[in-house]
């Protein structure tokens, strides 16, 4: 295994490289808006919670910025009995 | 006409402060009257690398403040009579400079010299963004590391949106300086390239350093490179870009070091 090691010698400067211009395009797409997903986050749940009672303990967002599609996934646990927000 | 050159990263520890000093320095040597100002309040260290830390009296604070002579403070070189230091405060805070105390300092400094070359301190904060408001040109000192080519693009769009030249509309010159290259890693695919980061950053490359034992070597004695080992690997690496400041037409190279008979023999150099 080692020797096969040597001839395979992992080369991680182009991992460098396509790490970088992935973030930076993102970075610059969001120049001075980096709070975006919170924004959205935030926007998102308050429609929500405007028909269902929400726990904001049990609310997971994860951002996964891709190539050329990024997801912003917001998991949102429903109560047990859907309860409509009492106006 | 006075340039004001800002020497900038926003990580630290890249070699701003080791790159102001040494192509100061070769500018001074090239005949530009030259003054090399640390914009690091608080952390000054400029003066330390220039090896003038036992001469400062007063600082760039007390000059911004009005309470010294732009004149008492600036700190002639003992190598080269065309170099100054304007050295930073020790004690103070970053706060301690205002913008308009900035603005007519450099200014006073744009009428007694050619280079007006401000080290920057780290960060993207209030230091930083002075250092850089009244640059004609930068220098964007890089790593071949990704965090460094991180915050240098982050800088690169601060000299685009911050500073006075940009706010009137009109254009900064931008250079990238590639520090600490080992071209024997870059080869082997264990560091980043010179065209990765070159096509990443996407501004003109005004010089390669490559790692090199010569730079503490100079440092630790307070003597920039381009004066102390005017032969070796770095000094011409920085004298060359000091050289393209100036209009001249260079091909970018990288400098090995040249090792000589007693240091193959014993695998370093006496110093």
């Amino acid at each position: 295994m080692s020797i096969f090691n040597f001839f395979s010698r992992p080369r991680s400067a182009p991992i460098a490289r396509e790490r970088l211009q992935l973030l930076l395009a993102h970075e610059r797409a969001l120049n001075g808006r980096s709070d975006l997903a919170a924004v959205l986050q935030e926007e998102i749940l308050a429609v929500i919670a405007r028909h269902i009672a929400i726990d904001r303990d049990k609310v997971n967002v994860k951002l996964d910025r891709g190539g050329s599609v990024s997801t912003l996934e917001i998991d949102i646990e429903m109560p047990v009995s859907l309860s409509p927000v009492k106006n | 006409m006075a340039k004001v050159l800002v020497v900038t990263s926003g990580k630290g520890g890249v070699g701003k402060t080791t790159s102001t000093a040494a192509i100061g320095a070769a500018l001074a040597q090239a005949g530009q009257n030259v003054v090399v100002v640390d914009f690091d309040v608080g952390l000054r260290n400029l003066d330390l690398i220039m090896g003038a830390e036992r001469r400062v009296v007063y600082d760039l604070v007390n000059v911004v403040q009005g309470d010294a002579k732009l004149a008492q403070a600036l700190i002639r070189d003992k190598r080269v009579d065309t170099l100054s230091l304007l050295p930073a405060s020790q004690t103070r805070d970053k706060d301690a400079l205002t913008p308009e105390g900035v603005e007519r300092v450099v200014g006073d400094l744009r009428d007694k010299f050619d280079w007006v070359v401000c080290d920057s301190p780290a960060g993207i904060e209030r230091g930083a963004t002075l250092a850089m408001r009244h640059a004609d040109v930068a220098i964007v000192v890089t790593n071949p590391e990704v965090s460094s080519v991180r915050d240098s693009d982050r800088i690169i769009g601060m000299l685009d949106s911050k500073t006075a030249r940009a706010e009137a509309g009109e254009r900064i010159d931008k250079h990238l300086l590639l520090t600490r290259y080992d071209t024997g890693r870059a080869t082997r695919g264990e560091m980043l390239k010179v065209d990765d980061v070159l096509e990443i950053l996407a501004i003109p490359l005004l010089g390669i350093i490559p790692d090199s034992e010569d730079v503490l070597r100079a440092s630790n004695v307070g003597c920039p490179v381009t004066l102390h080992n005017p032969s070796s690997a770095p000094a011409r690496a920085y004298s060359e870009a000091a050289r393209r400041l100036l209009g001249e037409a260079i091909d970018v190279s990288i400098p090995v070091e040249r090792k000589g008979l007693m240091s193959r023999l014993f695998g370093r150099k006496v110093a």
